[in-house]
């Protein structure tokens, strides 16, 4: 058994677990952190974007509750489309002069959250956009019937109606960006994703890499099964 | 309970919708007033423009020709934030409810106050009366996914309430309920008419629910009211094609059957087991031709009447008469006016 320690191969096997358990212990607790403040940080403030302008897609089709002019509508969607379609890595090398713009600086886990709200609030308005179309064409008749204003209408009967599904929403795009941010590695970025390309793929320690990974699937799945647990809990039509 | 002033009075109202088949005409020419404190009735085969009609009411839908009133005050030409203050004059219920699903009863009920600015702790007491009025205090903290279909639409009409109107808009509000419940919901809107004096419209393809609360009716045939007037009135002698088919429902389009003489036999309570029309055939040997019939059997007994057709052969023609004229429980009369 001693021997089997003592070979080279495994002498040498040890040397490389004990220097990545080394990199882990004093770059994990940031790298999660970094990981955290820049996905929630970004969500938010997609959200503070993406939430009116999916609000607008809806109410401003024609049939809608407040229609807009079709030139304008038709801009609008022509935007949120493009730059959904731009790839993220090119969108967050080209978004760097607007970072140094804003923030002063083009690189570290702040300057990442520019890009990060750009690529997701076209995605995140969309995806209100679908949660908002569910709502019952009757019950908008019926605030309607009441009297209500468009902006009652979004406010008192689609938003909250659509609650559930717009839950389910945030969990997906809260994931999508935490993925969306793990790329951010290549551009100085900071969190889970830049460990796993820094150590993993620029210096080969694969471990590193998949501790990384693997610290990242596990973080996306407890955001999803909360957010799964939150949407159906506040479901009132499920009794 | 009726007075003279209308309170909703549409004047040549047309809608005409553009579909990618051309245009639609869903309503054309609609002339109606309805009178403070009425149950006024709006029936018609489905496709007849009866909902396109109701939401020309509150301008859910914009009428694309004529004026509508509200209270003397020409609801076409206001703008949109005096429309919506006058909308909460104008409550509306649904087929489908219309519920917030997310959303308690007691919250539900609260809605058109929120919305008109009540305070939430008056509005909240308020909610908790009307609940109590359509018989439901007990749900006040219920979903609606929780309730039935018929206590879904008893929170919708308390929901109407809220707003202290003064027409209530009945849009199929019973067509998803089955009929102990129809007849439940059809009570507590007579009921809300009788003591709030709250103007009713009612909008059904059922003529059971026309009958069983309404005062006045329109009949709605492509959009067009063909026929206006009292319920007793226009069902007792429907004059138009549309008209009849929704009264006798279930009686052939009568006009295309023609006969030289017509005789109606009017059912006075004989037995309903004896086979008048059979043993006419058989004892007289004349074969006649039923053209119409409406009759029910209570307790055995036949009421109601029967329009038959007699032979073209005039002797055969007495004959049959006579033996109708013969038998009792039953009058049999010529009618002189059917082949016009």
């Amino acid at each position: 058994m001693s021997e089997f320690f003592s070979s080279p191969a495994m002498q040498n096997f040890i040397a490389i677990l004990q220097d990545a358990i080394a990199i882990l212990k004093s770059e994990t607790a940031m790298g999660i952190w970094e990981t955290l403040y820049s996905t929630v940080l970004s969500t938010l403030f997609a959200y503070i974007i993406g939430l009116p302008l999916g609000v607008l897609l809806v109410t401003g089709e024609k049939g809608g509750v407040r229609p807009l002019p079709k030139c304008l509508m038709s801009a609008l969607n022509f935007v949120v489309n493009i730059l959904r379609s731009v790839p993220f890595l090119i969108l967050m090398i080209v978004v760097l002069p607007l970072s140094r713009f804003i923030l002063g600086t083009s690189i570290g886990t702040k300057a990442l959250i520019i890009p990060l709200v750009i690529a997701a609030f076209p995605f995140i308005a969309r995806m209100v956009e679908s949660s908002l179309r569910e709502t019952d064409k009757g019950v908008i008749e019926a605030a309607q019937s009441m009297g209500a204003s468009p902006f009652l209408i979004v406010w008192k009967v689609m938003l909250p109606e659509a609650k559930p599904s717009l839950i389910s929403g945030a969990t997906i795009a809260l994931t999508t960006i935490m993925g969306y941010g793990a790329m951010a590695g290549i551009i100085g970025g900071g969190g889970l994703g830049k460990i796993a390309i820094n150590y993993g793929y620029y210096r080969f320690k694969a471990i590193v890499m998949w501790a990384a990974v693997i610290l990242l699937v596990i973080l996306v799945q407890i955001f999803q099964s909360v957010g799964t647990r939150l949407a159906v809990k506040s479901d009132k039509r499920i009794t | 309970m009726s007075s003279q002033k209308p309170i909703v009075e549409l004047a040549g109202v047309g809608k005409t919708f553009r579909g990618p088949e051309g245009e639609i005409v869903a309503l054309d020419g609609i002339d109606i007033s309805i009178k403070k404190g009425d149950i006024f009735g709006v029936i018609g085969m489905s496709g007849a423009g009866k909902s396109t009609l109701v939401r020309c009411i509150n301008l859910l839908e914009r009428p694309t020709q004529g004026k509508v009133f509200f209270d003397g005050q020409e609801l076409t030409a206001m703008t949109a934030p005096k429309l919506r203050q006058a909308r909460r004059s104008i409550s509306m219920i649904f087929q489908q409810f219309n519920l917030l699903m997310q959303k308690t009863c007691l919250k539900n009920v609260c809605f058109p106050m929120e919305i008109a600015g009540v305070k939430p702790s008056e509005a909240k007491k308020r909610a908790m009366e009307l609940l109590n009025i359509v018989g439901l205090p007990d749900k006040a903290n219920a979903y609606p996914a929780q309730l039935s279909g018929g206590q879904k639409q008893r929170v919708a009409i308390a929901r109407a309430l809220a707003s202290d109107p003064q027409v209530l808009l009945c849009d199929e509000a019973t067509s998803a309920l089955d009929p102990t419940t129809t007849r439940s919901i059809l009570a507590l809107i007579k009921d809300i008419n009788r003591r709030l004096g709250i103007t009713a419209v009612i909008i059904t393809h059922e003529m059971a629910v026309i009958e069983e609360i309404c005062t006045h009716v329109a009949i709605l045939d492509e959009g067009k009211a063909v026929e206006i007037g009292m319920v007793e009135e226009i069902f007792s002698n429907p004059k138009t094609e549309a008209a009849r088919k929704l009264v006798f429902p279930d009686g052939l389009p009568v006009s295309h059957l023609k006969s030289e003489r017509v005789v109606r036999i009017v059912f006075n309570g004989g037995t309903s087991y004896e086979p008048l029309i059979a043993s006419l055939a058989i004892d007289c040997g004349v074969k006649v031709n039923i053209l119409g019939a409406d009759t029910k059997n209570v307790g055995g007994k036949a009421f109601g009447n029967m329009l038959i057709g007699l032979p073209n052969d005039p002797n055969e023609a007495q004959k049959a008469l006579n033996y109708l004229k013969s038998k009792k429980d039953i009058t049999a009369e010529e009618v002189t006016d059917y082949n016009e």
